[in-house]
């Protein structure tokens, strides 16, 4: 787990406004995956069209982060941004009716769901590089048990059992969230 | 409050697999794109042979000169010389 891994919004907002480079390597590699999901899952872009919403986002973020008046509403304006490129890359492709009904419901359904799936990376990023690589590889890059053994050169039962484990931890972790605002990078 | 079991977690942790590492690449390359797009402008506004060339032939006169800039900064250099 880097440094920087740990920071808060807030805290690597004001990193990033100080011309530190890694700080915003880690705010793309923070924001990355839910702005990829918003455009690809939730509105469901070409790849094409998704690449340059994708891009247009963190370009807008980069040149407007001073404009930004709570740094540690990061998130939120990120979410806003990415949807609101997002529907005019649709307008611009003449594809208006994905926004009617019923689909708008689905949509809705669908961002509330990266949002919540947000939530639980970020709780993710508390827990141990090992199982943040574990939990990662089997759940969001879909790896078997067998390529994960192969690549970490461990037993197939090492690396079930460390899944069974971590997510026993990321529960815990989360179960705590629901109870109180701690470890919370917002 | 929301409760999760190890069903519900995996399936949100499928819901935001890895973003294209060429995209986040070049969305970290982002302030080095901004720093070797204000150099080049600078450059045009105190060297007019180079801003000349810049407006002549875009690309083959960042060449020349030997930057290698990505398509972003192409396309704002080329958005700045048609404005100006």
């Amino acid at each position: 787990m880097s440094q920087l891994s740990t920071l808060s919004d807030a805290e690597l907002v004001q990193r990033c406004r100080e011309g530190n480079t890694d700080a915003w390597n880690e705010l793309v590699e923070r924001f990355s995956r839910y702005v990829y999901a918003v455009c690809t899952r939730g509105y469901r872009l070409s790849e094409e069209d998704a690449d340059d919403v994708f891009q247009e986002v963190f370009t807008r973020v980069f040149t407007h982060l001073d404009t930004l008046r709570n740094d540690a509403a990061l998130r939120p304006w990120i979410a806003q941004l990415t949807r609101r490129l997002c529907l005019d890359s649709i307008t611009k492709r003449g594809r208006e009716q994905a926004t009617d009904e019923p689909m708008a419901e689905e949509l809705a359904a669908d961002l509330a769901e990266i949002d919540e799936a947000f939530t639980v990376r970020e709780a993710l990023a508390t827990l141990s590089d090992t199982c943040q690589e574990m939990l990662d590889r089997f759940f969001a890059r879909d790896q078997s048990y067998r390529t994960i053994s192969d690549e970490l050169d461990l037993p197939s039962g090492t690396v079930a059992s460390r899944i069974a484990r971590c997510l026993s931890k990321l529960r815990t972790e989360l179960e705590g969230r629901n109870e109180g605002p701690r470890g919370s990078r917002g | 409050m929301t409760t999760y079991d190890d069903e519900r977690i995996g399936e949100l942790l499928r819901v935001l697999p890895p973003a294209p590492e060429g995209w986040v690449r070049a969305a970290q390359e982002l302030p080095a794109a901004r720093r070797s797009l204000d150099e080049i402008v600078a450059r045009a506004e105190a060297d007019l042979a180079f801003r000349q060339a810049l407006v002549a032939d875009l690309e083959s006169a960042l060449q020349l000169e030997g930057y290698e800039p990505d398509r972003r900064v192409v396309d704002e250099l080329k958005r700045r010389f048609s404005e100006s």
